[in-house]
């Protein structure tokens, strides 16, 4: 059982750090919703205040993380320009996707509008980390800045979201691969 | 109920320079974005890193505008209380630019693709 590093890299980059930031928004949605509500809220302690501004805040550093690593070494190979005459694009998702209609969109839509709607989810995580380390105790009895933090957190999670669908489907039409091999298993087929 | 509990609360100054400056970031992200797919000299000049071509240029930039305008109105707005829900409308309404200019088929009807 085999995979290939630039594999590898993709899978930490969608299936571990970014499908994590997506589970942990449940989390986040709860929790804030138990200090904030108006009417029979958590009356949050100054540690478990703590520990809920941490629990943002590392939401926002798993979506730096994330995008980081998908810009700066996912996405380099997938837009990787072939030698010219090279028939085989298998190693050149970009080009593989835009050399059949069928598939093109899955680019000119997909990675077009995932690779940069998906820089939302830190951008407005962070902001909605501070909010919640600023006001978290009073949140409550501040509807607006409730409001406002409801929004960023919604944004973060619709363009997560969206990053994660589209990354998830190209991956599956012209997944980045290729680079060096690593042995995850040794062994022959049961089914013989 | 605890001793934070019972402390006033904060101004929404702050919140609201957070708030107004994720939009402004946003708006930026959006229209480099569209700016990088109308103009071939625009995304030459957004090409700050070769691997990640323009991409590298229009986050960067978005990145920097964000934090230097949270920066600026953190310190003209920290302790004053604002009509924050008029912010909201209005980082909402920038929110919603910057989402559509990043959407492929908005950019291109807005290019007369």
């Amino acid at each position: 059982m085999e995979i290939t590093l630039r594999d590898a890299v993709t899978v930490v980059h969608g299936m571990f750090f970014g499908a994590l930031l997506l589970l942990a928004f449940t989390g986040a949605a709860m929790g804030l919703y138990a200090v904030s509500t108006p009417v029979g809220r958590w009356n949050i302690t100054p540690a478990q205040q703590r520990r809920l501004s941490l629990y943002v805040a590392l939401m926002a550093l798993l979506a730096w993380v994330t995008v980081l690593l998908g810009a700066y070494a996912v996405y380099p190979w997938y837009r990787a320009h072939p030698p010219a005459g090279l028939t085989d694009l298998s190693g050149f998702p970009q080009r593989l996707l835009m050399s059949s209609p069928a598939t093109a969109q899955w680019h000119d839509i997909g990675m077009e509008w995932k690779e940069h709607i998906a820089w939302f989810a830190p951008i407005s995580l962070t902001a909605a980390a501070y909010l919640v380390a600023r006001y978290g105790a009073h949140l409550h009895s501040l509807p607006s800045v409730r409001r406002a933090l409801v929004g960023l957190v919604a944004l973060a999670f619709l363009s997560a979201g969206v990053a994660g669908f589209f990354g998830a489907m190209l991956n599956k039409y012209a997944p980045v691969r290729g680079g060096t091999r690593i042995v995850l298993m040794h062994g022959d087929s049961h089914d013989k | 109920m605890t001793s934070e509990l019972s402390e006033a609360a904060p101004a929404n100054g702050a919140a609201a320079a957070a708030v107004l400056a994720v939009a402004i970031g946003s708006l930026v992200l959006g229209v480099c974005a569209l700016a990088g797919d109308a103009s071939p000299a625009i995304a030459h000049v957004l090409n700050v890193w070769n691997p990640t071509g323009p991409l590298s240029g229009v986050t960067v930039l978005a990145i920097i505008v964000w934090l230097v305008v949270w920066f600026v109105l953190a310190r003209v707005w920290s302790g004053r209380n604002l009509d924050l829900r008029r912010i909201n409308l209005l980082a909402l309404a920038l929110v919603i630019v910057g989402l559509l200019l990043t959407f492929p088929p908005f950019m291109d009807l807005l290019q007369g693709k």
